[in-house]
């Protein structure tokens, strides 16, 4: 049990926070948020000023393009980056986290050599076709069609809940290459540019008013064979890789950020006068416990891939399922201490409480979640 | 940075679990019950084996470990719902003789509890009144990621506290039915400060509240396994009920709490620091009383019977939860911590 981090760890975050220091001055203005070109040329560019200063893909392999950074220096950057104020992972997301890993694991030389470089320097942006209407947590059932012609695939199907689709040049989409096959043994995993035709993106509005996320109609898409990552009929297991990373490493840097939120709602209440109500002071102090251990856990679950090896998995449930939990209650104490004011739909921690609704849904259901601590975990029967 | 156990660590919980499955097992915990006596030789086994004597320096005839190993060793304590003032005689082993080695059993009693407890009376060689020096958690800087390295210690602000040492003959009591049948309690109705005892208190309590917290942690992990075990035996509508999402998801939120108090209680064990030990003591009460109450309705009508021993577990987690730190007061500390 060892938190202390060596003085090799020290001084990469000693040096990441001197450059961090000497770039973050000099970025230009956020975009609006509605801004989605602006918000895309805003995010490659910082990925772009990564790359040029040796940060880009920490965290993947040095034979993918990546630092080879282990787990601990990876947890330093996203801590450090996320208390400098430096700009979140955004349009880079899939990129970076799901797809670059995925290629960097299952893709051929060729296709790391293709689509690797282009996301480390920010050049090409990725979006995820994974969801469709009727498979959400029930992936499996996915029906999006491909059906080989040569040497294309040719592809129609629907596609939802794709965040960036709209500024995205590339998608990782899950196909059914073989309709008869089990479905867990018929489903392949194919790079689609987003321009090609009969590509049709729609957006969708959240609940929050802005469109973070779109439908995508695919008809009739020729997507060339070469495309494919793994082999046909092996994408749920190419799939089951990329999970685990987002699981894993999504949400390092919002703990840090909801700390910070939670020392502003406890001056805010202070200054208001609803400090003086002990029950919104205990819940405030119940929180600073909350996010507390979950840093802890981060760092137990670091510990655990760095020392123990491996893709994360199960830990990644466990946190997944108390932070998604903590931060909807971190904003529900925020429109305590506003009061009134938590009707207002332009202040921050407003539309923030209304994006915080998405974290027991996204990237698997808090119920899906159990399900898979209660199977894998604790080994109980699979039943309905 | 690694944060797991080393193989010392997992050796010497795994070597604690063999003994305690020997030396106390199912058996010897409901004749506990029935007769919560103290067993002075297991007491003296427990002493011999190094369980108070784990952090007194080796020239002391200690082993010498610190407190990470001291959390490891009473999570499985409270694992295995070992009874007695197992907290104190640890704390007071260098300080009270007789106690490092089991022979002398001694009880820790804080003056601040209304009504003022006493657990064991009738087992007790000798009973240490503590008073003040309670805790604050400081303003939080320096508190949480990125200044693991630089976070002070905190001890007390304001009143230092102070020790009193007492023969059980000199202390006045009154009859208490104790709610937890293995922790008999008399409640305490004139508070003795006659002979004072050199200690830290702030320390202590510091202390005392981490390796409850971590008893706490043991009985949440234990009945997360008695859940699990019994969903995965117990069948209704011809399938165990283990397989339905409604007894799943109240397993999987049992090990959620479990491993959130696991990694609250190692890092404050490691820290040391007053508000790492207030999280850890937060969130193990938390998990202990609430997989209790899990574990009792994953059991059943079984889970509401006396020989079922989820109630054991209930009912010191309760216990616990209100000695060192109760959660209004653990809430109220930590708020206090929050930036101004």
């Amino acid at each position: 049990m060892d938190l202390t981090y060596s003085p090799e760890e020290e001084d990469f975050r000693a040096r990441l926070r001197t450059w961090l220091g000497t770039v973050l001055p000099g970025l230009p203005p956020k975009p609006a948020a509605r801004d989605w070109p602006g918000r895309r040329a805003y995010d490659t560019a910082w990925q772009r000023m990564l790359y040029d200063a040796g940060y880009a893909g920490l965290h993947w392999p040095r034979d993918a393009g990546g630092q080879g950074a282990t787990p601990t220096q990876h947890l330093i950057f996203l801590e450090e980056t996320e208390r400098a104020g430096a700009p979140y992972v955004g349009a880079n997301f899939v990129g970076l986290l799901h797809a670059g890993p995925t290629l960097a694991a299952e893709g051929s030389a060729g296709q790391r050599a293709r689509w690797l470089p282009p996301i480390l320097r920010g050049d090409e942006v990725w979006c995820q076709g994974f969801s469709e209407p009727d498979a959400g947590s029930d992936l499996a059932a996915l029906r999006t069609r491909a059906v080989r012609d040569g040497d294309s695939y040719v592809v129609s199907g629907a596609k939802i809940w794709t965040s960036h689709a709209e500024v995205a040049d590339w998608c990782e989409l899950l196909v059914r290459t073989d309709p008869d096959a089990p479905r867990h043994r018929g489903i392949s995993w194919l790079a689609m540019p987003m321009d090609a035709p009969g590509v049709t993106v729609r957006p969708l509005r959240t609940l929050a008013g802005s469109t973070e996320f779109a439908e995508v109609f695919l008809d009739e898409v020729r997507i060339p064979v070469g495309n494919r990552v793994g082999a046909e009929n092996d994408g749920w297991r190419v799939t089951m890789v990329t999970l685990s990373f987002e699981r894993g490493t999504a949400f390092v840097g919002e703990v840090v950020a909801c700390r910070r939120v939670l020392g502003a709602l406890a001056r805010a209440a202070r200054a208001n006068g609803r400090w003086d109500d002990d029950v919104l002071r205990r819940r405030l102090g119940r929180l600073n416990a909350e996010f507390a251990a979950l840093w802890r856990l981060t760092q137990w679950n670091v510990s655990e891939a760095q020392h123990g090896g491996g893709v994360p998995g199960a830990g990644g449930s466990v946190f997944k399922l108390r932070y998604s939990h903590a931060r909807q209650e971190l904003y529900d104490a925020a429109a305590e201490v506003l009061g009134a004011g938590a009707l207002d739909a332009d202040h921050e921690w407003v539309a923030d409480r209304l994006s915080s609704l998405s974290y027991t849904i996204a990237a698997g259901t808090s119920q899906i979640q159990r399900n898979i601590v209660a199977e894998r975990v604790l080994g109980l029967p699979k039943g309905r | 940075m690694d944060f797991r156990l080393t193989e010392e660590q997992r050796a010497l919980r795994d070597g604690t679990r063999e003994l305690l499955a020997k030396r106390f097992g199912r058996e010897r915990l409901r004749a506990a019950v029935d007769a919560p006596a103290l067993d002075r030789a297991l007491w003296r086994e427990l002493g011999a084996a190094g369980f108070f004597a784990l952090r007194l320096p080796e020239r002391a005839g200690g082993v010498g470990l610190g407190l990470p190993e001291a959390a490891l060793v009473f999570e499985e304590a409270g694992r295995a719902l070992l009874p007695g003032p197992l907290v104190a005689c640890q704390l007071l082993a260098g300080a009270v003789d007789g106690v490092a080695a089991g022979e002398r059993i001694v009880a820790l009693c804080e003056a601040e509890r209304d009504p003022v407890l006493w657990e064991h009376p009738a087992d007790c060689d000798e009973l240490i009144l503590v008073e003040g020096g309670a805790g604050r958690c400081g303003d939080g800087s320096g508190d949480g990621p990125g200044d693991d390295s630089g976070g002070a210690v905190r001890g007390a602000q304001g009143r230092t506290g102070g020790a009193y040492r007492s023969a059980p003959g000199r202390i006045s009591r009154a009859p208490f039915t104790s709610l937890d049948p293995l922790t008999p309690l008399a409640r305490v109705t004139d508070l003795p400060r006659a002979a004072p005892l050199a200690l830290d208190v702030p320390r202590l309590r510091r202390e005392a509240a981490l390796l409850t917290a971590a008893q706490q942690l043991g009985s949440a992990v234990r009945t997360v396994e008695m859940a699990v075990g019994h969903a995965r035996e117990r069948e209704q509508f011809g399938v165990p009920i283990g397989a339905f999402q409604a007894i799943k998801h109240l397993c999987a939120q049992m090990l959620v709490r479990a491993e959130i108090a696991r990694t609250a209680v190692y890092a404050a064990a490691v820290t040391e620091r007053a508000d790492d030990v207030t999280i850890a003591k937060l969130l193990a009460d938390e998990a202990a009383v609430r997989n209790a109450r899990d574990c009792l309705q994953v059991h059943g009508g079984m889970g509401f019977t006396w020989d079922v021993d989820v109630h054991l577990h209930l009912k010191r987690a309760w216990l616990r939860a209100e000695c060192w730190e109760a959660a209004r007061e653990a809430e109220e500390l930590l708020a206090d911590g929050l930036p101004a």
